[in-house]
């Protein structure tokens, strides 16, 4: 394999994980590594914990140090964005007109924040938060006391409520559906979640539709309009209402894409020589009953580690990616963990203390358990996914 | 900056600069130091960041005590866990641990 030049497009903790395994596996052979964020790859889950409470800067999320890339001999480019690939000729073009060869490449362009498609939502104090850049502008505004308003009761929504409420500022949560991380969690972790944060003084409003953002161009914010007449008032808005897979590169060179680019078990798109991981990837799993796409950083790295291990062996004795989806959110000083894919679940069995607030939720699908919810249980969320790696199901595990 | 020793079971080690502020995991992961596995990537819930930390350096160093939470994920690491185990993550770096050699056990992840 000496010689052959690997390109990964996309320097997220994907991107960056593949790199850094192809290294350790002894591959060392050309590897260049195109990121369009000016920043060296970096941890992006503290930007709406830690950094965005000011106990982390900039300078801790890398997630590696920039000498590192030098001592592996990975070429990083960072501010670059790959514009289009020739797979003819395999060769990916960057927007500064660079032309990158590849034997093999590897897709980890991760995903776009959706916007919120209504009147006034294009406001300089509305808000989306993906990238260090845009978490930088959050943390400026939130210097000063706010009324926010955060559209979206999901992960990031309810971690950018709990940081800003937790710095004093007045938060309203605003949902359209009946509860919150409807989309994640069972039915008693919403309730748990929604009890801290109202314990704490942030207002949620369910079953609301946003109808449009009021406020100046050029000036203040006012507030968040409803279906109904319903108003919040608010000077900074926050939207987290979920991303879409950035799949425009694949989709323009002719790669099968769907609700993500479409890859097998191995992680091989459509073209055998390229493939893609993480946010970006609509994948077949053991864990689910159709393919999904997983949006964690468990799924960025260990997909990363698998693929790597596929070109350093260059296909042969390859191993399919069949890594146990877990996943975590810090909710004010809760610890939530989750192993396992509990969507579609018709049932749930809660143990533990939840009055206490150390308790954890078996889900199933008629009979058989799915995944495991733990509040402040993180040993017994290790056990779950040690179980579920084991026997692939979770029998036996509680 | 302090510096840091990282002493691998076989005998080997790494001495890398960690910045003030930045846990004992990331300082080892940062600059690709091997023997610490950090799959969680500092969220205090994989227990592969497993270090070994004499009581009396915790002290001397300025470094946090042990929390109820990653002292229940230290009853699961591969490596047994020993009195003096914690979690890196979970260790802040001071400006007194200039100097600190830290332990690693034989394994982060059961082989």
């Amino acid at each position: 394999m000496a010689g052959t030049p690997i390109v990964i497009v996309g320097a997220g903790q994907g991107g960056m994980q593949v790199a850094a395994s192809l290294r350790e596996a002894g591959f060392d052979g050309p590897l260049t590594l195109v990121g369009a964020e000016p920043h060296p790859p970096y941890d992006r889950p503290p930007l709406s914990k830690r950094y965005l409470n000011g106990e982390a800067d900039a300078a801790a999320l890398a997630l590696r140090t920039p000498e590192f890339y030098q001592t592996q001999n990975i070429d990083l480019r960072t501010g670059t964005r790959a514009v289009g690939i020739d797979r003819a000729h395999r060769v990916v073009v960057l927007d500064s007109g660079a032309a990158l060869l590849y034997e093999r490449l590897v897709l980890a362009t991760g995903s776009i924040p959706r916007c919120l498609p209504v009147p006034g939502a294009d406001h300089s104090d509305v808000l989306v938060l993906r990238t260090l850049a845009e978490a930088r502008s959050l943390r400026d505004r939130l210097a000063e006391p706010r009324r926010v308003a955060v559209i979206g009761a999901g992960f990031t929504g309810l971690e950018v409520a709990a940081a800003a409420r937790t710095a004093g500022h007045e938060v309203t949560v605003i949902e359209a559906l009946d509860r919150v991380l409807a989309r994640a969690v069972s039915a008693p972790v919403s309730r748990h979640v929604t009890r801290l944060h109202r314990g704490r003084g942030v207002s949620i409003l369910f079953g609301r539709r946003v109808e449009a953002i009021e406020g100046d161009p050029d000036g203040p914010l006012r507030g968040v309009r409803l279906a109904g007449g319903e108003n919040v008032p608010a000077d900074l808005v926050v939207v987290g209402i979920g991303v879409l897979p950035d799949t425009a590169l694949a989709e323009s060179a002719g790669l099968a894409v769907a609700d993500g680019v479409v890859v097998d078990e191995y992680l091989r798109t459509s073209d055998p020589a390229i493939h893609a991981i993480g946010d970006c990837a609509l994948f077949p799993s053991p864990y689910a009953a159709d393919p999904l796409r997983l949006e964690s950083v468990q799924n960025a790295v260990d997909q990363a580690k698998c693929v790597a291990q596929y070109i350093a062996g260059d296909g042969l004795a390859a191993q399919p990616y069949r890594a146990v989806p877990w996943f975590w959110t810090d909710q004010y000083s809760d610890k939530i963990q989750i192993a396992g894919i509990t969507t579609g679940h018709d049932r749930v069995e809660v143990l533990g203390e939840q009055e206490q607030g150390r308790f954890s939720v078996s889900c199933f699908r008629g009979d058989r358990l799915v995944g495991v919810e733990s509040i402040n249980r993180p040993a017994e969320h290790i056990k779950a996914r040690r179980q579920l790696a084991a026997t692939g199901d979770l029998a036996g595990a509680r | 900056m302090p510096h840091i020793t990282y002493l691998r079971a076989d005998g080997t080690s790494d001495t890398v600069d960690v910045p003030l502020g930045t846990s004992v995991m990331r300082g080892a992961v940062r600059e690709g130091v091997a023997g610490i596995v950090a799959e969680c990537g500092g969220a205090g819930m994989c227990g592969t960041c497993h270090i070994f930390l004499p009581e009396h350096e915790r002290v001397a160093r300025g470094i946090t005590p042990i929390h109820p939470l990653e002292d229940e994920v230290l009853e699961i690491t591969s490596t047994p866990r020993r009195a003096t185990s914690r979690l890196g993550c979970q260790l802040a770096v001071t400006e007194q641990c200039d100097g600190l050699t830290v332990e690693l056990p034989e394994h982060q992840v059961l082989p």
